[in-house]
């Protein structure tokens, strides 16, 4: 996997080093500091669902999703993110270990 | 010249910026642990996993990279859904450039360490305070405790996690996505903000069973170019 890598990084550096060498009024408009805002959003959102519910290209329900479902209700509450984590591991891994769900 | 009182201002704030900066350090560090982890089980090695933190060094997009190798996502892929995500960076140098006043080398330099939380600590602080020194230590201080603390988590979280064995044993798989959905949670603060992520959730489950791993997380970025965008035009409508 360098290849991708290290283009990738090259990209991100690319990206950073651009905002101070590009002229102002090229980058600094209101749709593009919007578009670059939501698109975190938008990636995240996608990120966490095919991580949580899916296995290469078929949606599956299995032990990450109560493990999701106390990560979510954590962090309503709040809670620090390394006990929100180790909290979605445990549950997953202890339905997984009592056979509940694979 | 500066005045006295603002000298006095700066050294009063200095120390607060340097602990906050090691606070952030350390908050991150527990992300850098898990991205270690997850890099060693979407099948990187070691030495990748922590080429990425010290090379592409932009949390959101080296999770999203390897997560989406590890789905068994293609390389094209996880390279432009890194670089969408990474996107924002330039807005953040743009907002940072005339504030830092650096060239050369120290430009180069400033545009690796040019990420969320320095720029979070940098804007934090009085612009106007000592000439501009306190939001300078803020971004100087900020991005490089996260840096150092982000590549040592890396290095322990990818060994542990090579030490571990079978991952989903231990819930690791819920865990990256818990991990994932921890970066999104802060950025969920307004309507339209919730309306993005909800879209995005629902496009991406449809797309699954359509295409190739990793393609149904990119095709989120239309849902953000798309609502930015009548977002804006409604607020051009009400303007007039």
């Amino acid at each position: 996997m360098w290849p991708a890598v290290l283009i990738s990084s090259l990209g991100c550096y690319a990206e950073k080093l651009a905002g101070y060498l590009l002229p102002e009024q090229l980058l600094d408009r209101r749709v593009v500091h919007h578009v670059a805002a939501l698109l975190p959003v938008a990636l995240l959102a996608g990120i966490v669902t095919v991580q949580a519910l899916s296995t290469g290209q078929a949606v599956v329900l299995d032990a990450r999703v109560p493990g999701m479902a106390v990560a979510v209700g954590l962090m309503a509450r709040r809670t620090n993110f390394l006990v929100m984590v180790v909290s979605a591991a445990a549950t997953t891994a202890l339905v997984r270990h009592l056979g509940w769900m694979p | 010249m500066q005045s006295p009182e603002a000298t006095t201002g700066y050294a009063a704030v200095r120390a607060t910026i340097l602990r906050n900066a090691l606070f952030i350090g350390l908050a991150v560090s527990v992300y850098g642990i898990s991205f270690g982890a997850m890099g060693i089980t979407a099948g990187l090695s070691v030495a990748e996993t922590c080429a990425l933190s010290l090379l592409m060094f932009t949390g959101a997009s080296q999770l999203a990279f390897v997560g989406i190798l590890g789905a068994g996502g293609a390389p094209a892929t996880a390279i432009a859904t890194a670089l969408l995500l990474g996107a924002r960076n330039a807005m953040y140098a743009v907002r940072l450039s005339t504030m830092l006043r650096v060239r050369g080398g120290w430009r180069m330099l400033a545009a690796q360490l040019t990420i969320d939380e320095s720029t979070a600590l940098s804007i934090a602080q009085d612009e106007k305070l000592a000439d501009g020194r306190a939001s300078r230590l803020g971004f100087w201080a900020g991005g490089v405790s996260v840096y150092l603390l982000w590549n040592t988590a890396t290095v322990i979280g990818a060994l542990s996690a090579r030490a571990m064995g079978d991952p989903k044993a231990f819930g690791l798989d819920a865990a990256i996505a818990a991990g994932l959905a921890g970066l999104l949670w802060p950025r969920l603060r307004d309507r339209e903000s919730w309306s993005v992520a909800a879209g995005s959730f629902a496009l991406a489950l449809v797309m699954v069973p359509f295409v190739p791993a990793g393609v149904p997380v990119l095709a989120c970025a239309l849902i953000a170019f798309g609502v930015a965008t009548s977002t804006l035009r409604r607020h051009r409508e009400l303007m007039g």
